[in-house]
């Protein structure tokens, strides 16, 4: 194998690893400043100014906390589960384009790490084997709340893989291919090519869903405070729970992307207005997520349930035959 | 705003007070998927999401950023107490006669007094007990002296509490008092400005 593209792959996952890392850390503070300015608090103010470097504060007091691990728990389950979250959020960003390629010094470089051509398919199936980072996590944890928690980890991500799927299944039928460049290059035209119009309910679908996969707050059951206190995380300490908080705004920011180059033209031609659109369509998507924590209530469990098999499942059928006809048609007058 | 809507308890259709409308729950799978979508495409998650925008963009903070800013507190506030000295020469007002010993509820104040040179009471200690007293006033309203009342000061973290309640603390140093330093009439036991007008008096001319 070519050394160069040796070299290139590890220097864009150190660039990805580091960049989203700093993110996650950032998105908590963008968290707690947005959800207070929507309160009228002030947020934290008092560590740099503006606050901005209370995520070092937050960092250096994680890393020196104590890890304890706590009597009757299986030890390493307990170990190896936050290590799950935070590892599959990062190895599912492989296959999703950052930036639209360019050129320095002559040498083409690809912001993607792995340009698999099952993309889409990769990404949903890591942010699915996330879940067993609360799932084991909270069945090791020797503590009520977190098995509930774990339970309805489990109960909602593999009820919320089925919407995402078939939701994402309408608009990959028109583009013929699950690698996301494909599916950026097939919205090339700009504003009025977006998946978005042509395949709006799959597009809100996805949207919706994605607040669940990610654990966000209508869909917030994992680790809803009120209930089951922090849920899987109740029992973590230190920088073990820190991980699980990284994977979690990883997650938010990857699904954003994800949304973002599959329904609304990610990067568009790929020239530098596109790339910083799509940064911008993925500020919007994250902000979003912060947004309706600070104005919406939590569902109840069996409500998402509800949701998803009884309305959102069927609206997604339904998408899904009403776009293969539609093709059928268009296909067939095209003869 | 005026109370009056919130003192009237009668409910009636006139008063403030009425009976919330609530419609009744669904029953049926089918009531229940038109609440879902009567709810989903009514706007009401919206009317909540520019709700809370609209308050980050008036951007109207209403943090006390309280070490360094502090709300007003009533004139009438009851935190640690203070003993107060005569303005014009300077002495100490208590007489000790005890009152304030005697009336406190949670037996926290403690006092010796000794007769002086110059046959005058004099009070030679006098202590409160923090961990004891309940702040309920009773000592500044019964003081005939005006000597202790409750002061401003509610923050009272130390190592020690009885820091905040030795004589020498709670009694006004005299540097302050002339320099005029020493609040008389706001604290809870003194006098209300304006009582002559407020009280009837005594009708003796029939």
């Amino acid at each position: 194998m070519d050394v160069a593209f040796i070299i290139e792959t590890i220097v864009k996952i150190v660039v990805i690893l580091s960049v989203f890392s700093a993110l996650a850390g950032f998105g908590t503070y963008f968290e707690r400043k947005v959800l207070a300015f929507m309160q009228r608090r002030l947020g934290p103010t008092h560590v740099g100014p503006y606050g901005l470097l209370q995520v070092a504060a937050d960092g250096i007091k994680l890393i020196t906390k104590e890890d304890i691990i706590p009597q009757n728990v299986v030890k390493p389950i307990f170990k190896i589960a936050p290590v799950i979250t935070a590892s599959t959020a990062f190895m599912a960003a492989a296959a999703i384009p950052f930036w639209p390629e360019f050129t320095v010094f002559g040498y083409t470089v690809h912001p993607i790490v792995a340009d698999v051509n099952v993309g889409i398919l990769y990404v949903l199936a890591v942010m699915a084997i996330g879940l067993y980072g609360p799932l084991l996590g909270g069945m090791a944890s020797a503590n009520k709340w977190s098995l509930l928690s774990a339970a309805r980890g489990a109960a909602v991500f593999i009820s919320y893989e089925v919407i995402t799927g078939l939701s994402l299944l309408a608009p990959l039928m028109m583009v013929g291919s699950l690698s996301l460049i494909d599916i950026n290059n097939y919205q090339k035209g700009g504003f009025f090519d977006w998946l978005a119009w042509s395949q709006p309910v799959a597009f809100i679908l996805f949207w919706i869903a994605a607040f669940a996969e990610t654990g966000r707050t209508p869909f917030h059951l994992v680790a809803n405070d009120h209930e089951i206190v922090d849920g899987f995380g109740t029992e973590y300490s230190g920088m073990r729970w820190g991980l699980f908080f990284i994977g979690e705004y990883a997650n938010m920011f990857f699904i954003s992307f994800v949304m973002a180059i599959i329904f609304l033209g990610g990067y568009g031609d790929g020239s530098i207005a596109g790339a910083f659109q799509l940064l911008m369509k993925v500020a919007f998507f994250f902000f979003f997520f912060l947004w309706t924590r600070a104005a919406w209530p939590d569902v109840r469990p069996d409500q998402l349930m509800w949701l998803c098999w009884k309305v959102l499942m069927p609206i997604a059928i339904l998408n899904v035959i009403v776009t293969g006809v539609v093709i059928l048609i268009k296909t067939q007058g095209g003869m | 705003m005026h109370v009056e809507p919130f003192t009237d308890r009668n409910v009636s259709e006139q008063s403030a007070y009425y009976y919330v409308d609530i419609e009744e729950y669904p029953v049926t799978g089918w009531d229940k998927f038109k609440q879902v979508v009567k709810r989903s495409l009514k706007g009401e998650l919206f009317i909540g999401l520019w709700i809370v925008m609209r308050e980050m963009i008036k951007f109207d903070i209403h943090t006390v950023k309280y070490p360094m800013e502090k709300l007003p507190i009533g004139p009438r506030y009851r935190a640690v107490h203070k003993l107060l000295r005569l303005w014009e020469s300077g002495f100490e007002r208590c007489i000790g006669c005890g009152l304030c010993e005697k009336i406190c509820i949670s037996d926290c104040i403690r006092m010796d007094t000794r007769i002086d040179e110059n046959s005058r009471k004099e009070v030679t200690e006098y202590s409160i007990n923090l961990g004891r007293c309940i702040f309920c006033g009773y000592c500044a309203e019964v003081c005939p002296e005006l000597a202790i009342v409750h002061g401003e000061r509610y923050e009272n973290a130390s190592q020690q509490r009885a820091h905040f309640v030795i004589k020498d603390d709670m009694l006004t140093p005299l540097d302050l008092l002339v320099s005029g330093q020493q609040k008389d009439y706001p604290g809870f036991g003194s006098i209300t400005p304006h009582e002559d007008e407020r009280v009837a008096k005594t009708p003796l001319a029939y």
